[in-house]
């Protein structure tokens, strides 16, 4: 899956360090540091990461919300 | 309705299960002065803006003539003298919530070493089989039940069992430490209800319960200082870190800090997800669907019903202005996080539960640098426990909404979430 | 060629074209598609990669931890867009609206978003730079490369020029236990960007790593052996390093070449664009369908005397792109203003540095909050009493407190803290480097009011020691030039 961090956002609250410690680790007391493509197994502690980030600094590519979520989406659109 | 008079209802326990009509009111002045010179803020970007700004102090002993409880309050009877022996031996240096940098950011900086990243990064994720464990160990217990309690059956064992663990607390001792906290809490009253005669007796009641937590965690603090042992108490008393160790008293007030933080607010938070996706038809099929939209709902959650509905120790140390008020230096501030969190300037449609919410910036557990110590932890724990419920429980419904709620306004949760349910899954 | 149309024509089935296809180009697709535009998109990139990020090619790839070609962006959702990855454009012809290709193809379209970003600063000298184990960092293609070299376990690695990517990697190289020697033309590393001041503290926390930090100091050659591989740098102090990795981390030259000819303000700085990032002509005057975003892109900026900005920064590539992309497409009473606040991190040595305004266009400085002893701090940067930018060293929870001030130009010195002050905190000068040291370049620049200016064109091929002899007596001046000479 595909992440990025916007880290002028992130105030290094490492929240979500915990929740996806094998895609997102601190360098120091503030720095974050992760990894951009992390596997699929990591997708639900990333998505808990993600979703724990108290200024949204996470963010998820939109496919790796699952195919139904796209579904949903592409649905959504279409209504609109 | 004046500020005043919103503040008022806000705080009463009889509009705990719902107070955000009268947040909506105190909202319309999202940064109002209310009884006793308070000056509650419950605008999203005011907040945000005040709690970045190092003219206001955490720290109470920055408030001009604040009585000393122990001293001033006749209420607290032959308790005040033990009372203020313990503050006098334990109680010099604040807990980290109320106090500011440099000493705030040391003593966080000591303890996270053993909680949390850089330093410990494994202690929060290696707790998650611990955490699975028990949420099926607690759901295989109701197994021949029709009807349970989220919040004693489902809710409650999870946390404490866990800050136990980390703290390296004896967990056969959780029904004393259980009463005591639950005594604290409910006497740590700030609306018209402290003042009733009951909540004269609540408060004597927290009191006497204050003293015996109290002296029950120095004893635990002194019992690794003589003693190494497994747990966070034991690593601050023997710490070799850059910073050094945290005095003794420090110790103690931040494990209580820790301690009752650690399981109250997570009950609440475990038991509002059941309540409001309950409340919303449909949320928890759509989530045993969607695996992956839990983290999200459960976020959603915790902006509708705030983990810390409010932070009430604040106080202007300048005369500082904010969206054309002044607040004056020496005024209390509290920050209503449960009302920001539902600021319409913020967050559109602000109490729909809603998960495809594009604005998603809570301030559920605070924000800046005093943001909830424990929020990996919880969430690590919250969303243990909601996959869990949404994968075995079947057919849940609601027996009475609103459910009855506890005292605290704080830390603001169901007493009891009475669920019907079909059965449980293996 | 296309005929001109109206925005709701354009939006609905018009052409548009970006060149570049990195954060900015990305970006600004997928804003386009948000804002409704259904019609023809095509990206077009000199690079084979899919969009990527860059800042993680700096710090978690040469570590070691994550793969070079494992930064690739998100997508934020689906733009369905014609890309043409792995081919330059060559040219802009605005007369026929239609962007060349360096495979001969022609692409015309009604709207055209130009975000050619920047490319690394080669080491000037063309034989030295062709040395084996001589390396940039811009690409991920960069990035590989210099990671497999410090992976070799090299005897020593020379860092030349000590700006955000050079720290970064020289705090790496200590990660992974290698010897680093890192030259520095300025007095101090980041001087270019925060001063010599925060540049003192810097320079503290890499000799603490263990870092050989030289300063005042540029390399003077590069010595290769027999296989062409480099293994030796002299440095103008008369001193030899024996080395077998090198990074020049010279700052960055802009991707405008391609418009040469075209008749737009493009030159050293960028593509002059106004502040809804419509593209200009050389003589200052407004393109309707040209817009610019990212790297490239300099504009006016309201917080700095409406000079033009300049801002090589991820978070300038997002908004940008978004500003660009809705006036691309908008009605003319629609029109967004690009109002960046620029803001920056840097991990290094465990710290984390971030900055907010631009603190370069200070002349001052002080110490607001924390202590710059423990390197975890607070700083405001000051110009003619008000407050223009600010730093934090492990202190970005309190960052937001200047930028509103910033964005109100407040006075300088800020509203005082009232906790955790620092023990000095009188007003000082912040102590910028003057211009013309190239390695100390900061990556946000204010590029004067002339929106046709093409001055300061780089010149690689004058001779070193004039450079060296132009530094040094800039550096004597220790006063900065905020216009540059035209």
């Amino acid at each position: 899956m595909r992440i990025v961090v916007d880290l002028n956002r992130c105030l290094g609250y490492a929240q979500c360090v915990p929740l996806a410690p094998k895609t997102i680790k601190l360098s120091g007391e503030e720095a974050l540091e992760y990894d951009p493509n992390p596997d699929d197994s990591q997708r639900q502690q990333v998505l808990r990461a993600a979703a724990s980030c108290p200024v949204q600094a996470i963010i998820v590519d939109h496919l790796d919300a699952g195919p139904e979520v796209q579904r949903e989406h592409s649905e959504k659109r279409k209504r609109h | 309705m004046t500020p005043e008079q919103a503040f008022t209802e806000a705080m009463k326990f009889e509009n705990r299960p719902n107070p955000y009509p009268f947040f909506d009111e105190l909202r319309k002045t999202p940064v109002a002065r209310v009884t006793n010179g308070i000056y509650v803020v419950t605008g999203y970007k005011e907040i945000l803006a005040l709690i970045h700004d190092p003219r206001i102090s955490a720290d109470l002993r920055n408030r001009p003539n604040r009585p000393n409880r122990a001293q001033t309050d006749p209420s607290n009877g032959d308790g005040a003298e033990i009372e203020a022996e313990l503050l006098e031996k334990y109680g010099k240096d604040p807990m980290m919530i109320i106090a500011d940098p440099p000493d705030h950011d040391r003593a966080r900086r000591q303890a996270m070493r053993h909680f949390g990243p850089p330093h410990s990064p494994d202690v929060i994720p290696n707790m998650e089989p611990a955490c699975v464990r028990i949420v099926n160990d607690m759901l295989d217990k109701t197994k021949d039940k029709k009807r349970m309690d989220v919040v004693d059956d489902y809710a409650y064992p999870l946390p404490v069992t866990v800050i136990c663990r980390i703290m390296g607390v004896p967990l056969k001792d959780e029904p004393q430490f259980h009463a005591w906290i639950a005594d604290m809490m409910a006497g740590a009253e700030l609306g018209p209800d402290a003042a009733t005669e009951e909540g004269k007796r609540r408060k004597e009641k927290a009191s006497a319960s204050r003293i015996g937590f109290r002296k029950y965690i120095i004893q635990l603090v002194e019992n690794a200082e003589k003693k190494p042992s497994e747990g966070m108490i034991s690593k601050l008393a023997h710490d070799d870190g850059p910073d050094g160790r945290m005095s003794p008293s420090e110790i103690a007030n931040n494990v209580a800090l820790i301690f009752i933080a650690g399981h109250d607010s997570t009950v609440n938070l475990i038991s509002h997800c059941v309540l409001t996706f309950l409340r919303n038809p449909g949320t928890i099929d759509l989530l045993r669907r969607r695996r992956d939209l839990i983290p999200r709902a459960i976020e959603e959650v915790l902006r509708l019903e705030s983990s810390v509905n409010f932070w009430p120790t604040w106080t202007a140390l300048a005369d500082i202005e904010i969206n054309g008020t002044t607040i004056p230096s020496g005024s209390p501030i509290f920050f209503m996080y449960g009302a920001a969190n539902r600021d319409p300037r913020k967050f559109r449609d602000p109490n729909k539960f809603d998960l495809e919410r594009e604005e998603k910036e809570s301030l559920g557990w605070g924000a800046g640098i005093h943001v909830c110590f424990g929020g990996q932890l919880a969430r690590l724990e919250v969303n243990t426990a909601v996959e869990a419920f949404l994968r075995r429980v079947e057919n849940p419904k609601l027996v009475i909404d609103p459910p009855p709620y506890r005292r605290n306004a704080l830390f603001r949760g169901p007493l009891h979430v009475l669920i019907d349910v079909d059965g449980v899954r293996d | 060629m296309s005929t001109p149309k109206n925005e709701n024509a354009i939006k609905k089935n018009g052409r548009i074209v970006i060149v570049g296809a990195s954060l900015a180009g990305l970006r600004a697709a997928e804003a386009l598609r948000n804002e409704g535009f259904t019609g023809h998109l095509t990206i077009i990139g000199d690079e084979p990669h899919d969009p990527y990020d860059r800042p993680p090619l700096s710090k978690q790839v040469q570590k070691g931890w994550v793969r070079a070609d494992h930064t690739k962006l998100p997508r934020l959702r689906e733009i369905n867009a014609e890309w043409k990855l792995g081919v330059a454009a060559t040219s802009l012809d605005r007369a026929k609206r239609v962007v060349r290709l360096a495979n001969g193809e022609q692409i015309g379209g009604d709207r055209l978003l130009i975000a050619t970003g920047v490319r690394a600063r080669q080491w000037p000298n063309r034989e030295e730079a062709a040395l084996k184990g001589v390396f940039t960092l811009r690409t991920c293609d960069d990035a590989a490369h210099l990671q497999a070299a410090l992976a070799a376990n090299p005897r020593r690695v020379l860092v030349i020029g000590a700006g955000f990517i050079g720290s970064e990697v020289a705090s790496v190289c200590r990660t992974l236990g290698l010897k680093v020697t890192v030259a520095e033309r300025a007095a101090a590393p980041l001087a270019g960007a925060l001063g010599n001041v925060i540049g003192a503290i810097a320079a503290e926390m890499q000799r603490d790593a263990g870092v050989d930090l030289r300063t005042g100091v540029s390399v003077s050659a590069l010595e290769g052996d027999a296989k062409g591989h480099v293994r030796r740098a002299h440095l103008s102090d008369g001193s030899t390093l024996d080395i077998d990795v090198v990074l020049a981390s010279l700052g960055s030259i802009r991707n405008v070449e391609w418009l040469d000819g075209s008749g737009l303000a493009a030159g050293f700085w960028g593509v002059a664009c106004d502040a809804g990032c419509r593209a200009f002509d050389i003589h200052g005057v407004v393109t309707d369908h040209i817009f610019v975003a990212g790297d490239v892109a300099r504009s006016p900026h309201v917080l700095y005397e409406y000079q033009f900005l300049s801002t090589e920064f991820w978070g300038n590539a997002v908004l940008g792109a978004q500003i660009a992309a809705h006036n691309m497409v908008c009605a003319e009473t629609d029109r967004r203003p690009y109002l960046l606040v620029p803001s920056n991190w840097s991990g290094q040595f465990g710290v984390n540095i971030k900055t907010i305004g631009v603190p370069a266009f200070g002349d001052e400085l002080i110490f607001t909050q924390g202590s710059p002893k423990h390197r975890r701090f607070a700083a405001a940067y000051g110009r003619r009493g008000r407050i223009v930018g600010a730093v934090t060293f492990d202190h970005g929870k309190w960052l937001q407190f200047y930028k509103a001030q910033i964005m109100r130009s407040g006075p300088f010195p800020p509203l005082q803290a009232e906790f955790d002050l620092p023990a000095d905190m009188r007003v000082i000068p912040a102590d910028f480097p003057a211009r013309g040291v190239p390695t100390a370049a900061p990556d946000v620049v204010l590029t004067g009011h002339d929106p046709s200016e093409r001055v300061a064109e780089y010149r690689p091929r004058t001779a070193r020691a004039e450079i060296r002899k132009a530094a040094t007596a800039a550096n004597k001046e220790q006063k900065k030039q905020w216009r540059v000479a035209s």
